[in-house]
């Protein structure tokens, strides 16, 4: 059987993905980025999953105002890089699993959660940044992606619950799939950063460090955080964190905080990284 | 829904882009997606009056957008996302953006994020903005 053994969050900053791109990642601001990402990357290159789930929002990339889903599960065998108007980031094609993808799907239509099928898509920096701060940057990604979009662009986005529970959906969907397949979710986005009008810049740490001591210790607390109370606290665009309770929700009750990482600032944005283990892997 | 019934309309400096927002700015968001490929976006450079006239704008939105209004493109419907696209298109970084929209300077802004961000003290509701003010 398929099992979910831990969850990465990750912030997805456009700025981190052009920084590695245009090669400046030893540069003193970077640095101070990428070195939280060091113990990361022994860490996944250890665990070697054999699929990664996702989660991420696409920025204005793959779907414009003409069709706005607020779940899509990528079930397509590639998605290329999009051109996000400099050209299409020189990384990797991203391969998915489509038979896994399939399963997940159906499992949650199922399951009551009324998810959107993509059968071909182009993938962005949200998707690909975390990608690069795991894995580095290999001329193949290391294993299949399955890309769950989130709709955060148009408010409002789903409830950090509906997250937590589509999280839960998609684990029994993994756990019933016959093949023995090691499966770590992302969670991406986030934290704090407002980019949009004249409050831009803000960041707010405290909230941050309770949002990631929830994830690790109380989910249940964080899980009620209104739309409001996440665009207040942590900026327009920090309601996108509620993608990080998709990953929550598909691990234990009880899980392990292997590694935390927090820093500010990324650009706009404040980078927060934590890594979950399922505390008593089967 | 009314905007007296909008909770997250109490946020200052901030434009929540709900389906209001995107019903009014659908003209200005389809516009800056045409810029996703090169083509257009050297169409667009070419004339931007006459590119701008495909897209069923009124006349307040397409003198933001000629006027590189960027705060102004978000009141009018516009989605920081999308317009980001026209601010690729004019060679400008996110940061340079955030500066124009924040009436800073790019270094000030830039020298504000390195300092830890600007502060939720007193930024969360709009009676904190206009006490600050009056």
């Amino acid at each position: 059987m398929a099992k979910i053994v831990a969850g990465v969050c990750s912030s997805h900053v456009p700025a981190i993905g052009a920084a590695i791109d245009l090669g400046k990642t030893q540069e003193p601001y970077w640095t101070r980025v990428f070195s939280g990402f060091e113990e990361s990357k022994r860490w996944i290159e250890k665990i070697k999953p054999d699929v990664c789930i996702v989660v991420y929002n696409d920025h204005a990339t793959a779907f414009s105002m003409d069709v706005v889903p607020t779940f899509a599960l990528g079930c397509a065998a590639e998605f290329p890089p999009a051109d996000e108007g400099w050209g299409p980031r020189p990384v990797p094609v991203v391969k998915g699993h489509p038979k896994l993808a399939a399963h997940i799907a159906q499992s949650v239509i199922l399951d009551e959660f009324d998810l959107t099928v993509v059968n071909k898509m182009e993938v962005d920096h949200g998707l690909t940044v975390p990608l690069n701060l795991m894995f580095g940057s290999p001329k193949e990604w290391p294993c299949p992606v399955i890309p769950l979009a989130v709709n955060v662009v148009l408010f409002p986005p789903p409830t950090g619950k509906r997250c937590f529970d589509l999280g839960a959906a998609i684990r029994r969907a993994v756990e019933s799939y016959p093949e023995d397949l090691k499966v770590v979710i992302f969670g991406t986005g986030g934290m704090s950063h407002q980019i949009s009008g004249p409050r831009a810049g803000l960041i707010n740490s405290e909230f941050d460090k309770a949002f990631l001591d929830g994830l690790a210790n109380d989910p249940q607390k964080i899980v009620k955080l209104r739309h409001v109370e996440y665009m207040r606290e942590a900026g327009a665009e920090g309601v996108e964190m509620v993608m990080w309770l998709v990953m929550r929700g598909a691990l234990d009750e009880k899980v392990k905080e292997v590694y935390r990482f927090y820093t500010v600032p990324a650009s706009n944005t404040a980078v927060g990284h934590i890594i979950l283990e399922n505390a008593h892997p089967s | 829904m009314s905007d007296a019934k909008k909770e997250y309309a109490d946020i200052p400096g901030t434009f929540v882009f709900d389906q209001d927002q995107s019903r009014k700015g659908y003209g200005i968001n389809a516009f800056c997606m045409t810029l996703l490929k090169a083509d257009n976006r050297k169409a667009f450079k070419e004339n931007e009056s006459t590119y701008l006239d495909q897209f069923g704008l009124t006349p307040e939105q397409k003198e933001s957008i000629l006027k590189r209004q960027w705060n102004r493109m978000l009141e009018l419907g516009g989605n920081i996302y999308f317009t980001a696209k026209l601010a690729a298109t004019d060679g400008l970084s996110f940061q340079q953006v955030a500066a124009i929209m924040t009436s800073s300077t790019q270094e000030a802004y830039a020298d504000m994020m390195l300092k830890g961000g600007r502060s939720v003290v007193g930024n969360r509701y709009k009676s904190e903005w206009e006490n600050r003010n009056g």
